[in-house]
């Protein structure tokens, strides 16, 4: 029951006409974003971190919250209208909804999307508030080895479970590990990868690399691709939904939810894999399998709520633990870390008031997406139509905007230079920005409670599985790594022996 | 045997110039090559035909006196050199384009394919209002 008090009084906070235009704000940059290919809120919040050093950490949340939701509500409708998924998560709502669409049912696979979202929006976001303080009550008695497993187990997850390849996973990772180390050790004051180079003694500033590879690199990767034909818009008309729709929508929905949450909450994180399951599920208990191929509203219901609810899950272990486990959610890490605010077991105290905040917030952005986004599809559709070199040179304007005005040191933006060209390699060779994002981020939290592990067991190397807590979580962990390989390979010698 | 070409676009301007096109075409006793392309730099662009849209068009040239044929050139690079490129290849007498008003601003910020193709055309351009 306290946690619902409290969240009345994030509501209260919440509800103040300048938080609200920030929520307004947030929603429809989010949507505009996420209807983009390409282009997603990680990128987004990224390029308006320079904005956190004049906003108040209210504000800044509650408008990033607004993109992060957004962002999920935007890739359905290119999803459905276009068969081009804006997010990786969007892509199992492609399938069957763009053949809605070609059925001339579009508005009613919108529908379904929309309030689905809505709906496993709302429940999900519930269940963090609920889920969050037991989880924080549990996370206090973590010490920093316990922490370093958590973060440890939380790379590995998302370099080999996230994407096709771990190998390339792993190395997108090392790329971020090795970013975070540059710049002075705090416990030894020692320079590391410096160059000599003054400025680096600071570090590379996080958001001059995260802009780096998701804006510069994307912008670099579709100008090497720029002129490739249009694509074709399915018509948004027909029936909205009707009583059957929703007989046959609801229960996904509710599904869609019970996936996506936990895998969200899970420091495996990711919308992909339970917007998979969802669909997989669906399609087996579905009452209409002949629909199935042909424009099944079930398959569009259900993973449409099931990354929905994964996003809000996502910020479990990221409010509660301080764990990023999408790109998105690191960058909000990092948006924490520019305030002085460390995301972790004591953020629920130390911070109660703006964390109740930001889940209101995340309750009135869910409903401004619902009630916005149906009358607006044509305007997302419009937004389509934009040539990309205009679109691209804004984006890259405001990348090299923001990147100088961390510092106003124009080394940053030779650096803003370098790193986008690796960024547009990354693209280019099918190597995941995520794990470098997230490598980049939580690596100097991950090193700083390794150090301090060790420190304090005098350099004794067991005191990192000397928890039971810390050994399963490193099993896990192993398991992650070891685990694919081992089966795959199980599976091409059943193969042969058969 | 001659032959003419029209730059079409799904827009009154399109529509004129078709017509314009076709009465040409008719007059010389030649025929009709339509000609539809984009630069194919936005995602979307319902200038250029497809479903629905390209069905009725390819119906309408079929009802026409004159030998007609619909093009979509997907070189995704400039209309003008497209319009230029078919022109050649055809050996047409005339390239029809439909003009629309612009103004002053508009003209500072957006480019004109039609223009760009009455400037750089190598055979005669017959420009057409809607």
């Amino acid at each position: 029951m306290d946690a619902l008090t409290q969240l009345l009084h994030g509501f209260g906070d919440a509800v103040t006409p300048l938080n609200l235009l920030f929520a307004l704000i947030g929603t429809l940059l989010g949507t505009a974003v996420g209807v983009l290919p390409g282009i997603g809120p990680a990128m987004t919040v990224a390029l308006l971190l320079p904005i956190t050093y004049v906003l108040e950490p209210t504000g800044a949340f509650i408008m990033f919250a607004g993109i992060y939701y957004g962002g999920m509500y935007g890739g359905s409708t290119t999803s459905i209208l276009l068969n081009t998924p804006g997010e990786s998560s969007s892509i199992m709502t492609a399938i069957e909804g763009n053949l809605m669409a070609k059925a001339g049912r579009g508005a009613a696979a919108l529908g379904t999307a929309a309030i689905g979202s809505f709906v496993a929006g709302t429940i999900a976001t519930l269940l963090l508030a609920l889920v969050a303080p037991v989880v924080v009550t549990l996370a206090v008695a973590i010490g920093p080895a316990d922490y370093f497993a958590l973060a440890l187990l939380a790379f590995v997850a998302v370099s080999t479970v996230l994407g096709a390849s771990p190998v390339r996973g792993l190395a997108s990772l090392c790329i971020g590990l090795f970013l975070g180390l540059v710049g002075t050790d705090l416990l030894t004051g020692q320079q590391r990868f410096t160059l000599g180079v003054p400025q680096l003694a600071d570090g590379i500033d996080v958001v001059v690399v995260a802009v780096a590879l998701f804006a510069v690199g994307e912008a670099l990767h579709v100008a090497s691709r720029l002129r490739h034909g249009p694509v074709q818009v399915m018509s948004s008309s027909g029936k909205f939904m009707t009583r059957e729709d929703l007989r046959r929508s609801w229960k996904p929905w509710l599904r869609g939810t019970a996936f996506g949450f936990p895998f969200g909450a899970l420091p495996a994180g990711g919308a992909e894999i339970p917007t998979f399951l969802s669909y997989a599920t669906e399609r087996r208990l579905t009452k209409h399998p002949e629909d199935f191929g042909r424009g099944a509203i079930e398959g569009v219901a259900g993973p449409e709520a099931a990354n929905n609810a994964a996003a809000a899950g996502v910020l479990v272990p990221l409010l509660t633990l301080g764990l990023p486990t999408s790109a998105t959610a690191a960058i909000l890490l990092a948006a924490f870390q520019g305030y002085g605010i460390q995301p972790g077991p004591t953020l629920l105290t130390t911070e109660s008031s703006l964390v109740w905040t930001l889940i209101a917030s995340l309750f009135i952005g869910n409903t401004m997406l619902l009630v916005l986004n149906l009358p607006l599809v044509g305007l997302w559709v419009k937004l389509l139509k934009i040539p990309r070199p205009y679109l691209y040179a804004g984006i890259l304007m405001f990348a090299s905007l923001g990147s100088y005005a961390v510092n106003a040191d124009p080394l940053d933006l030779v650096i803003l230079l370098v790193l986008g060209l690796l960024g547009f390699a990354m693209r280019r060779f099918g190597w995941p920005v995520a794990p470098a994002v997230i490598g980049l981020i939580l690596g100097p939290v991950a090193e700083t409670n390794l150090r301090r592990a060790l420190a304090i067991s005098d350099g004794d190397l067991t005191t990192l599985v000397s928890s039971p807590f810390s050994v399963v979580v490193l099993l896990v962990a192993v398991a992650a790594v070891v685990g694919p390989p081992l089966l795959r390979r199980a599976r091409r010698g059943q193969a042969v022996a058969a | 045997m001659s032959a003419v070409v029209v730059g079409y676009v799904p827009s009154d301007e399109g529509r004129a110039a078709l017509r314009a096109g076709a009465a040409e075409a008719r007059l010389r006793g030649g025929r009709l090559v339509v000609v539809n392309t984009t630069r194919g730099d936005a995602l979307v662009d319902d200038r250029f035909l497809a479903g629905d849209a390209l069905d009725d068009l390819r119906a309408e040239l079929a009802t026409l006196d004159v030998e007609a044929e619909l093009r979509q050139p997907q070189t995704w690079d400039d209309v003008a050199e497209d319009l230029d490129a078919v022109a050649d290849e055809v050996g047409a007498d005339l390239i029809v384009i439909g003009l629309r008003r612009r103004s002053a601003v508009g003209k500072l910020i957006l480019g004109s394919a039609a223009s760009r193709i009455l400037l750089t055309a190598h055979h005669a351009v017959l420009a057409v209002k809607a």
